[in-house]
């Protein structure tokens, strides 16, 4: 990490054994070569990102044409995506969807998660397998008597399906807590009992202090799949275009207003950016949350 | 950890004290329990059940389900003449697309992991595609690849290159979603750069005082300490193809021309002629759009014994794979 340093101490201090030569110049030549392979993959994975913005700020005449560079800019485009469709409306429907949903599920999914890790119960183990295969299986396979039990209490077309669920637990978010309340060191739990907390103040105290990384990724991947879904909104709220979120506002977008490429960019870029902002902001969130996930998982 | 030391012998009111105890804990262990006792009853428990019960009714949703026997599984099996299409669509999405991402995320967490300079930065780019929301990526591609006024089509033109249709041609959608998704591998990808920085010095270290070369210490060193992730990855690679959706149902749509939200529209799913109609799409198109719901419910017993064989597996695999650091499985 700290490259800047390293030449000088290499230069002065180590110069008891170097490598032969051809040995330093063969590791010299992979790590160009690793590097080039970098940078090409780098480029390659930024170019989408490239194209998509250059189009977005293309007249249509331009976005039609083989020309890849803007000329002029056309920076209205993006008043005009504002303009053509009710994005503020698609917005407010995905903060209600993802912030209410997000909100449930910490709400519902930490108490069950606590008590699956820490209180011990006969059954907990197989409440926990049987959450596993919850997690596991497509959503696909439960999702018609899902539908029609929405549609016997008159939701279908309102964002409501979407987000009441999340207030009864979430078996992915369930799994990952767990493992991490696992482990928190059992002293820290023991300390509390002495001092005669009941295991509501010691969930409320000590873990959800010492669990905050994990309750931070947990709320990050559940806003963002919120933010994503796409199957669910469309489900539930395709026949109401008032309910339509960011995502299902998207994909109808190009058809519905006969657009052209250009303001399809636009928009695909207006929705892209909320993700990216809030990234650039809890990066080391969005890094350590993964790893969780890929560790503990 | 230890059980509750209690072997000194209790009087008589101290037992009974103790059992309020332990009822009092009982009910306290249900009271946290109860949002995901309720929500899997409701949302899983019960549709399961429902589900199985519809597959063998025909139901459309207006009036109540008929009893029609095993004729829904009939159809499913022998007559209908896109489920096969599907199911091969969905395999070969699993065979190929999987391998690719899982190789293809390793493939760049290794070269990230021996990187002297710019680790962070090229963590970014690699890592950004995948938080671009399905329905944006998918848009993006669709146009990017566009063999009218694509950019890809007009700088592989400048280079001499006739482009394909891409989401316009049959043979060529399903490989344009691999390149989408493989676009997206970031997550995948931070997972195996833990990994393979996980690996500990010293195996490299002896493996090069035995005078091994990067292949061989990729494949003795390497590859064994990182087979837990491997795993990890082609499992949830399998779970997810088992239920992709999103993308090929967007790029169906758009590709097709009428992304629009209405029944005679349907038959744009799986543009262009079934190459992106996926099982899910499929379930979908039959539940959701035509209101077989008794058919749909057949066709997710399918998936849902499929998945279950891979979820089996993977549980009773599990230990292999999953190191738990505290003591409890």
């Amino acid at each position: 990490m700290s490259a800047p340093a390293a030449p000088v101490a290499v230069g002065t201090t180590i110069v008891r054994r170097k490598p032969p030569v051809a040995v330093r110049r063969k590791r010299f030549l992979i790590a160009v070569a690793n590097h080039s392979l970098l940078i090409a993959a780098a480029i390659i994975f930024l170019l989408p990102f490239v194209f998509i913005v250059l189009t977005s700020v293309m007249t249509n005449a331009q976005a039609l044409s083989p020309r890849l560079w803007p000329d002029p800019f056309a920076w209205h485009n993006f008043t005009d995506v504002f303009a053509k469709a009710p994005m503020w409306r698609y917005a407010l429907n995905t903060l209600l969807y993802a912030g209410l949903g997000t909100l449930g599920l910490l709400v519902s999914s930490i108490p069950v998660a606590y008590a699956l890790a820490r209180m011990r119960w006969r059954g907990a183990n197989v409440v926990f397998l049987v959450t596993l295969v919850a997690m596991m299986l497509p959503p696909q396979v439960t999702i018609v008597p899902v539908y029609v039990l929405w549609a016997k209490l008159h939701l279908v077309g309102t964002i409501w399906p979407l987000i009441i669920p999340n207030w009864l637990g979430d078996a992915f978010s369930i799994f990952l807590l767990r493992q991490f309340f696992l482990t928190i060191p059992e002293e820290y739990l023991d300390a509390a009992r002495v001092d005669g907390c009941g295991e509501f103040r010691i969930l409320t105290t000590v873990v959800l202090r010492l669990a905050k990384p994990a309750i931070a990724a947990v709320a990050l991947f559940s806003f963002l799949f919120c933010f994503n879904d796409f199957f669910g909104p469309l489900l539930y709220t395709g026949e109401n275009s008032a309910h339509w979120t960011l995502s299902v506002g998207l994909s109808q977008f190009r058809s519905l207003y006969q657009t052209q490429w250009n303001l399809t960019m636009a928009a695909t870029l207006i929705v892209m950016a909320p993700v990216i902002l809030l990234f650039f902001f809890a990066q080391r969130a969005f890094v350590e949350g993964v790893t969780l996930t890929g560790v503990k998982g | 950890m230890s059980a509750p030391a209690a072997p000194i012998t209790p009087p008589l009111d101290r037992t009974r004290a103790k059992r309020r105890a332990a009822l009092r804990r009982r009910g306290q262990v249900l009271l946290f329990m109860s949002p995901w006792l309720l929500g899997f009853t409701i949302f899983f428990g019960y549709p399961l059940v429902m589900s199985a019960y519809l597959s063998f009714t025909h139901y459309d949703l207006l009036s109540s389900p008929r009893w029609i026997g095993l004729a829904n599984y009939r159809y499913l099996f022998e007559t209908d003449q896109t489920v096969w299409p599907a199911v091969k669509n969905t395999l070969w999405f699993i065979a190929i697309a999987v391998p690719l991402q899982v190789l293809f995320a390793m493939g760049i967490a290794i070269m990230l992991s021996r990187a002297r300079r710019g680790v962070g930065f090229f963590r970014t780019v690699f890592y950004l595609p995948a938080l671009a929301p399905p329905v944006a990526a998918t848009l993006g591609f669709v146009y990017l690849l566009n063999p009218a006024t694509g950019p890809v089509n007009t700088v592989l033109g400048k280079l001499g290159i006739e482009g394909p249709l891409w989401f316009d041609s049959p043979a060529w959608a399903k490989p344009s979603l691999t390149l989408l998704a493989l676009w997206g591998v970031g997550n995948t990808m931070i997972i195996f750069l833990a990994a393979v920085l996980d690996v500990p010095k010293h195996l490299y270290e002896s493996a090069e005082l035995d005078g091994a070369g990067f292949w061989l210490r990729l494949r003795c060193v390497t590859l064994p300490s990182i087979s837990p992730v491997i795993l990890f990855a082609v499992v949830i690679g399998v779970i997810e193809g088992l239920q992709y959706f999103t993308q090929a149902y967007v790029a169906a749509s758009v590709a097709g021309g009428s992304a629009s939200y209405s029944a005679e529209q349907a038959n744009t799913l799986g543009y262009p002629q079934d190459s992106t109609l996926f099982y899910p799409v499929l379930l979908y198109q039959q539940g959701f759009r035509y209101f077989n719901m008794g058919y749909a419910s057949a066709m997710a017993m399918l998936l849902l014994a499929v998945s279950f064989a891979v979820t089996y597996v993977i549980v009773r695999n599990s230990r292999r794979f999953v190191h738990y650091q505290g003591a409890m499985r």
